[in-house]
């Protein structure tokens, strides 16, 4: 026991133990995989919501659940979902352990900082966990007033104020990417060489550091309003609930792009990586992150197209949301164009960032219908709506997310997944993606609004579908919970670089040691150029 | 079982709403249909065939770039003008419009029609006439939405907003609220009849209605003793209403407000923000001694009001002179009205 231990090489994981060597680790790696614990349990709560919803909603009748305890699920699934999952997702997990081994760095360039942003996350959740055991929380995620501050008597300020420390989590997360690629790049790597999965959480970082500060204000105001009654957002005290809805989107639709960049970044190394290619316009793809990080604070208002803002005012965000189609259209056509003349391999991440371009674009479009005034008048509030942004959010996002996990899997726990299982899990979540929320774009069209416990009858098949749908998607992600745990101990060994992939955070041991690098790399080659590690020439270990 | 994936087309601007939706849905499964396609293309054309394969790179293409840039921007250029144009249209009620007063409040809808009637979940409505809701709510958001018709409208508590539609096909239509408003958001749902003019007038006649909108309106303006002061004779404390609705209105701040649903209601309930040009602030609020029904009473009451013909030259009723005619400060003294006429229509 002891000889062998003695000759496995040191690496992050066994350099030291014991809980206290986790709990105050300053070691980028080893904070990416808190974060992945914490979000995994955050993620397993917010679909047992959904669970929940979906069996509620598979009758007409409420005959489940009471309206008090629907309206407490929907509302406590938007808010883990949101706040403790799709937010920190790709960005606290990944962009936490490779964003500094992509770019040669040794950590990030704030460790204890970095450890700080992990426990604001936890203390957070903490609140809106606190939130839920006392009775949970009414409001809808997005805590429209007056209905928040006045009316509603569940949890608001528990869960308001989880949301305003787990705030400060992302604000110093994003503000420790931007001084890392500002500062901590290795010698020979330059901007333009950097990988496009830098590129997007530094624009996403962009959007934490200017966003969410609003997002803290604004749950301030919420709380003086509702204990303080200052007058604010409610009428009856001389305050306007419209403010509201103003102050939460310029946060809240950012925030869309801080949840689905991220994603965006890692479809761009998958892409590259499985087809061997450089990605197609990288300069294109890199600029389009930004742009779309800039163009996200300037939209706010298509989310209030019937709240009575000014015909003029609706005209202004209907036009200028189209601008945000321009890139967008820019990183799917590239990554479209990527795969052309490639060596294209049909690995498990490759077949998540095949179903994100899929759900992306139709999630994408349908953009374009909520950005369109006529239309959104009739669809906004239903389910149409809720289809359109689950495509970005979990079809997107998501999927990304999980194609990155498998990416990353044997680097992070230096262990291969095992691939039939992963494949197999991989379709079983494409399809019951599709079927749980394909029919919602119809029952939006059709007029279904969203929040409601109880629906007219004419709505039940298609409501009876998306039910049987999500039952298929739970057990797709039930898979990847048990086969990523399952090939800790079983899962074959892996390489250094098992897919001959050129980024740096290949060219070091799986898993990588304490500092990263043995000998600190020197960067020569742009990004995604195969021709050092792909070839009859080049001898991976 | 139905099983419908269109909703019925009810109102004029609902088949308008669909056809916009055709086009956006042809663009989308266009590019649905382009991507997918290459993907599956490429996917299988360029499979990786040995483990040690090495493409030649290719970098990429500025005049592609500019092309499936430009060429989505002008698409999105369209579609945002044809929903701009259509938007305005939804949002402009034309004047011959039926005018109904709702209220929303936690969870129902209170609907009441000019001639009196009064509604609760449901609204009677004549076929082919456009109906404007002038709508505000008792507690928190709502919105008012009826799918058939393609309208939507969030009715907001503090504040009048309005929806029209003209319905075109007789029936039983859907009406939600579609802004969550809390634990029985989903039972604040109701039905829009839309009938036959006759069968309409049949209706309107039947139901025992106390009086008209303005009928009322002008019982609680005695009530609440309103007409203490603004006497219709101009030589009251407050400064008389008779024929400024629609006006543009001096204020003693030096600024000017119009005369609207809004800043009647306004008035009431909060009198000292928007004092009219040479009055002084004393009259006191009414917040809780009127109901957001009787408000709406009161309105229309107001707006039915209107200057003895002959009696009051134009201009001359000392709320919306042109400056150089009337000093800021001067009351009006020329009696406007004797009588008032309510719900002459």
């Amino acid at each position: 026991m002891i000889t062998a231990v003695a000759e496995e090489k040191e690496h992050y994981l066994n350099a030291s133990y014991g809980l206290k060597s986790w709990l105050l680790t300053k070691d980028h790696k080893r904070i990416g995989l808190l974060y992945l614990a914490t979000i995994t349990f955050f993620f397993f709560i917010g679909g047992a919501f959904a669970t929940l919803i979906r069996l509620e909603l598979l009758t007409p009748q409420g005959d489940l659940v009471s309206a008090e305890t629907y309206n407490k699920l929907f509302t406590m699934h938007g808010v883990v979902m949101v706040f403790f999952f799709l937010i920190p997702s790709i960005p606290a997990v990944m962009g936490n352990f490779f964003l500094p081994m992509m770019i040669g760095a040794r950590d990030l360039a704030f460790p204890r900082l970095n450890l700080l942003s992990w426990y604001l996350l936890v203390i957070g959740g903490l609140f809106a966990i606190f939130a839920m055991v006392a009775g949970g929380v009414d409001t809808g995620w997005t805590f429209y007033t007056p209905y928040s501050t006045t009316y509603s008597n569940t949890w608001v300020i528990a869960t308001a104020l989880g949301i305003f420390v787990a705030g400060f989590s992302s604000i110093l997360t994003g503000l420790n990417f931007i001084v890392t690629v500002h500062r901590m790049r290795a010698p020979g790597m330059t901007w333009f060489r950097m990988p496009l999965f830098v590129w997007a959480n530094y624009a996403t970082a962009i959007i934490q550091v200017l966003g969410t500060p609003v997002l803290a204000v604004t749950i301030m105001l919420l709380f003086c309003e509702r204990v303080f009654h200052i007058g604010l957002f409610d009428p009856a005290l001389g305050g306007d609930p419209v403010l509201f809805q103003h102050l939460f989107w310029f946060y809240s639709h950012p925030a869309v792009y801080i949840m689905v960049l991220p994603g965006m970044g890692v479809i761009s190394e998958l892409i590259a990586v499985f087809s061997r290619k450089a990605v197609f316009g990288y300069a294109f793809v890199a600029f389009s992150s930004v742009a779309i990080a800039v163009l996200g604070f300037l939209v706010w208002g298509h989310h209030l197209f019937v709240s009575g803002q000014s015909l003029y005012a609706g005209m202004v965000f209907s036009f200028l949301s189209y601008f945000v189609a321009i890139p967008s259209a820019i990183k799917v056509f590239n990554w479209t164009a990527t795969l052309y003349k490639g060596s294209i391999s049909y690995a498990t991440p490759m077949l998540y960032a095949f179903g994100f371009i899929g759900l992306f674009t139709i999630g994408g479009l349908t953009g374009l219908f909520v950005a369109c005034l006529g239309i959104d008048v009739h669809v906004t509030d239903t389910y149409f709506v809720v289809a359109h942004f689950h495509y970005i959010m979990v079809g997107g996002t998501l999927m990304a997310y999980l194609g990155g996990l498998h990416y990353w899997w044997p680097k992070m726990t230096g262990r291969m997944y095992p691939e039939g299982w992963a494949k197999i899990s991989a379709l079983v979540i494409f399809l019951g993606f599709n079927l749980t929320f394909f029919p919602q774009f119809i029952l939006g069209y059709l007029g279904m609004p969203r929040r409601y416990h109880v629906y007219p009858d004419e709505f039940q098949v298609l409501h009876v579908l998306s039910t049987a749908g999500a039952s298929v998607l739970a057990v797709g992600y039930l898979m990847p919970m048990v086969y990523f745990i399952w090939s800790l101990k079983y899962g074959k060994v892996a390489s250094a670089n098992p897919w001959k992939a050129p980024g740096l955070e290949w060219q070091t041991a799986s898993p990588p040691p304490v500092h990263n690098f043995d000998v600190m790399p020197v960067v020569r080659n742009e990004a995604y150029d195969f021709s050092t590690t792909v070839g009859e020439a080049v001898e991976v270990g | 079982m139905q099983f419908p994936l269109m909703p019925v087309q009810a109102s004029t601007i609902s088949g308008e709403v669909d056809h916009l939706l055709y086009f956006l849905l042809a663009v989308a499964v266009f590019f649905i249909v382009v991507i997918f396609a290459a993907i599956f293309y490429f996917a299988i054309r360029y499979r990786r065939r040995s483990d040690a394969e090495l493409p030649e790179p290719v970098h990429g293409s500025v005049p592609l770039e500019i092309l499936w840039s430009v060429i989505p921007f002008g698409l999105t250029m369209v579609m945002f003008t044809w929903g701009a144009s259509l938007y305005f249209r939804m949002n402009r009620p034309p004047d011959n419009a039926v005018q109904i007063y709702a209220v929303g409040k936690q969870w129902m809808w209170k609907l009441q029609h000019m001639e009196g009637q009064r509604e609760i979940n449901e609204l009677h409505v004549p076929v082919g006439r456009p109906i404007k809701l002038t709508m505000t709510s008792e507690d928190v958001i709502h919105s008012f939405y009826v799918p058939a018709f393609r309208v939507k409208q969030d009715v907001l508590p503090g504040r009048y907003s309005t929806i029209w539609f003209q319905p075109t096909k007789p029936g039983k239509y859907h009406l939600f609220c579609a802004e969550y408003c809390g634990t029985k958001h989903s039972g604040m749902t109701g039905w829009i009849y839309v009938m036959e003019p006759q069968e309409y007038q049949a209706w309107l006649g039947g139901g025992a209605a106390a009086g008209s909108l303005a009928d009322n309106g002008q019982k609680l303006f005695q009530d609440l003793a309103c007409a203490n002061c603004h006497k219709l004779d101009g030589t009251g404390r407050g400064p008389n209403l008779a024929g400024q609705f629609g006006r543009t209105i001096q204020l003693s701040s030096g600024g000017t407000v119009a005369f609207n649903e809004d800043y009647i209601r306004e008035s009431v309930l909060q009198p000292a923000a928007k004092v009219v040009s040479g009055y002084q602030a004393i009259m006191p609020t009414f917040q809780g001694l009127v109901t957001e029904e009787g408000l709406v009473q009161l309105v229309e009451y107001i707006k039915s009001l209107t200057p003895a013909s002959g009696s009051t030259p134009p201009g001359g009723s000392g709320v919306t002179p042109p400056p150089d005619k009337q000093a800021p400060n001067q009351r009006q003294t020329q009696p406007s009205v004797g009588t008032s006429t309510p719900g002459n229509r």
